[in-house]
């Protein structure tokens, strides 16, 4: 078992999904039961299903210092990162601290993929058209070369490609490089965006649901994949901010694409965010379940939940709300959770009705209103990679 | 406060052109022989199950072999020690195929295909073949992706207090994509690395991140077997001596060598 870490503060947080842009909106949509899928309006070719589109993606336009790097996924690392005066709050560290003592820790699965598809689709005879021949477009760390470009970090940089849990694992990295000494700050960005690549391949592996995704529920037939941008300032000390208590990571061992049928890697994951935290399963108020609604990952999931935490802890998966934003995932839900800890608010399981038999007693359909002063984000991804964070109310 | 980060390697694996171990390679370094730099490179997964080698893609099985044989020069079991892969590319033949399919008739996407595309795809490969529970982690970044790669692994060393194993790769690659990255050379290289000396340790690295100065602009396309080489030359000469490499778009990464 690890030791017990110091915790770190949270100085800034802010996310944007289907349910809008900034913490408001996320916290507004939650309270009115107000879903962000909508019907698939992305793909040419016709692919029933649901998506979380994030709005006015198509109008952003980037400064002209940046152009080179245009693309949906950094159409939407810019949009996001203006909300909820994130970049002045991540200007302000980087003054603050200097430049080679801020690290820049970057969360995707597929990046800029979406521009590498559309390059395919205009090819010039053999090769990318000029328009699209850049290759920091193409390379898996794009997002990580744009936000170095705009906020000028020299501290550590680098992409963490986990599939679905790639930017809950950023966290773990910026804690281990603070803890170290290595950096006093870390930038954390979590973002990807709707392509071909996953809504067809998804399609393939025949997880896709044709309606709005319904975590845990007996009928549940599969997943709706959403887009989000998500941003966390990570630092030794702060007022009056929330707080990253643990983390734990762990690989299943298993299979690529299905979970281990005990949930194995999600209990190695779990017991490590817990005794990095220094707490115990009785202490966790809420934990926002990984819940994508395929058949596999909620039967695992909700077994492993009903078998680790008592009947007073609640859990939901908010999937039903944003879709699942694949390697935004992990932050998109860390932010979330921070706004449950704020409001007191645990937000329901949308679109479920009937949850599987059995399953755990924990699951919260409706939202309820309760003090939830330690709370937990589950993230597990492809290639059995699995990560749990726990966080904690202001001190 | 000190930002020095030392580890004590206990295994080296190795894969390029022409140069299928690490042996064969230090034998070439020591020598002072050219070594190849485009090409492809046979790779041989031992510790993958038959089944599993049918699976999975070239790129797995090149991270697979040189992963492997970091591990067997160590003594330690693959199954205790938390992974660090890195890629610049990740599997570009595989992007090409999706993409091509896409533009073609996205209803014909391979779910295999799509699964082994994820940039974690050796990691998972690994782990399985391992049965490693332990956290395995997939970095990428761009031309700075070695250092990016080999600085994590040595953080995660460190933070827990354990042993390591770090592995970079990249591939040859042909098509439109592979083209633009100008993917000309496979080559792999992996690192046990021991936050502790011990009777295993084989040579002492000093990491250090320097963000103030810059020693080249990191490489958009190629691979970063080029920035690799001088650390290798030194633990194949086994001597002493300062290495650089591009960490970042104006940082380096500091390391000096202890034979």
């Amino acid at each position: 078992m690890p030791s017990r870490i110091p915790p770190l503060a949270i100085t800034a947080h802010t996310a944007t999904s289907a349910l809008g842009r900034g913490r408001a909106a996320h916290i507004q949509a939650l309270r009115d039961r107000r879903g962000g899928l909508r019907a698939n309006d992305f793909t040419a070719m016709p692919l029933a299903c649901a998506i979380g589109r994030v709005e006015g993606i198509e109008q952003v336009e980037l400064p002209g210092a940046l152009a080179g790097y245009d693309c949906r996924n950094n159409r939407l690392a810019w949009l996001g990162l203006g909300a909820d005066g994130f970049l002045d709050a991540a200007v302000a560290a980087i003054e603050r601290h200097g430049a080679e003592r801020v690290a820049l820790l970057v969360g995707t699965s597929t990046a800029s993929v979406g521009a590498t598809e559309q390059a395919y689709r205009e090819l010039d005879g053999d090769r990318f058209p000029p328009a699209l021949a850049a290759p920091h477009l193409h390379t898996p760390h794009s997002l990580g070369l744009f936000l170095e470009t705009v906020l000028g970090t020299r501290g550590p940089c680098m992409t963490i490609a986990t599939a679905c849990s790639s930017s809950a694992k950023i966290f773990a990295q910026g804690e281990r490089l603070i803890r170290l000494g290595i950096v006093d700050a870390a930038i954390l960005a979590g973002v990807d965006s709707l392509c071909g690549s996953v809504l067809f391949g998804f399609n393939a592996l025949e997880l896709v649901s044709p309606e709005a995704c319904r975590p845990f529920d007996a009928a549940r037939r599969g997943i709706s994949i959403g887009e989000a941008a998500g941003f966390a300032l990570l630092e030794r000390d702060g007022e009056g901010v929330p707080r990253l208590l643990g983390h734990g990571e762990s690989s299943d061992a298993h299979h690529m694409s299905t979970p281990h049928p005990l949930g194995l890697g999600a209990r190695l994951a779990l017991a490590d965010a817990l005794a990095r935290a220094g707490i115990v399963a009785d202490d966790v108020d809420y934990v926002n379940l990984h819940g994508t609604a395929t058949l596999k990952n909620d039967e695992v999931e909700a077994k492993v939940l009903a078998e680790t935490f008592p009947p007073h802890t609640r859990a939901s998966s908010t999937k039903g709300w944003t879709g699942h934003a694949l390697g935004a995932a992990g932050i998109l839900e860390a932010v979330l959770t921070l706004l449950a800890i704020e409001h007191g608010l645990v937000p329901g399981t949308l679109n479920t009705t009937t949850p599987d038999a059995p399953c755990a007693p924990q699951l919260a359909l409706a939202n309820e209103s309760r003090a939830i002063r330690v709370a937990l984000s589950n993230s597990f991804g492809f290639g059995g990679n699995n990560c749990t964070l726990a966080f904690g109310g202001a001190a | 406060m000190n930002d020095t980060l030392t580890v004590h390697i206990e295994g080296i694996g190795w894969c390029s052109p022409g140069l299928a171990d690490w042996e064969a390679a230090r034998g070439a370094l020591r020598e002072g022989r050219v070594i190849e730099r485009t090409g492809s490179a046979k790779s041989v997964p031992a510790l993958l199950p038959a089944n599993e080698r049918r699976r999975a893609p070239e790129i797995v099985q090149l991270a697979c072999d040189i992963a492997g044989q970091a591990c067997a020069m160590s003594g330690r079991k693959a199954s205790d020690l938390p992974c660090v892969f890195a890629t610049m590319h990740g599997d570009a033949a595989i992007t090409e195929n999706l993409c091509l399919t896409l533009a073609g008739n996205p209803l014909e996407l391979s779910p295999t295909r799509f699964h082994n595309s994820v940039l974690n795809a050796a990691a998972g490969y690994w782990t399985v073949a391992t049965q490693c529970h332990a956290a395995s982690n997939a970095v990428s970044a761009s031309g700075a992706t070695f250092a990016a790669g080999l600085f994590e692994a040595a953080v995660e060393a460190h933070a827990d207090g354990i042993p390591t194993l770090f592995a970079a790769y990249d591939s040859h690659g042909e098509g439109a994509l592979a083209e633009t990255m100008r993917l000309s050379t496979t080559w792999g290289v992996a690192l046990v690395l021991n936050p502790q000396r011990g009777p295993r340790t084989q040579a002492t690295l000093h990491l250090r991140h320097d963000g103030r100065t810059q020693v080249a602009a990191p490489l958009a396309t190629g691979t970063p077997f080029e920035a690799a080489l001088p650390l290798f030359a030194a633990l194949a000469h086994g001597r002493g001596g300062d290495v650089r490499i591009v960490s970042g778009r104006s940082t380096t990464l500091a390391i000096e060598v202890l034979a």
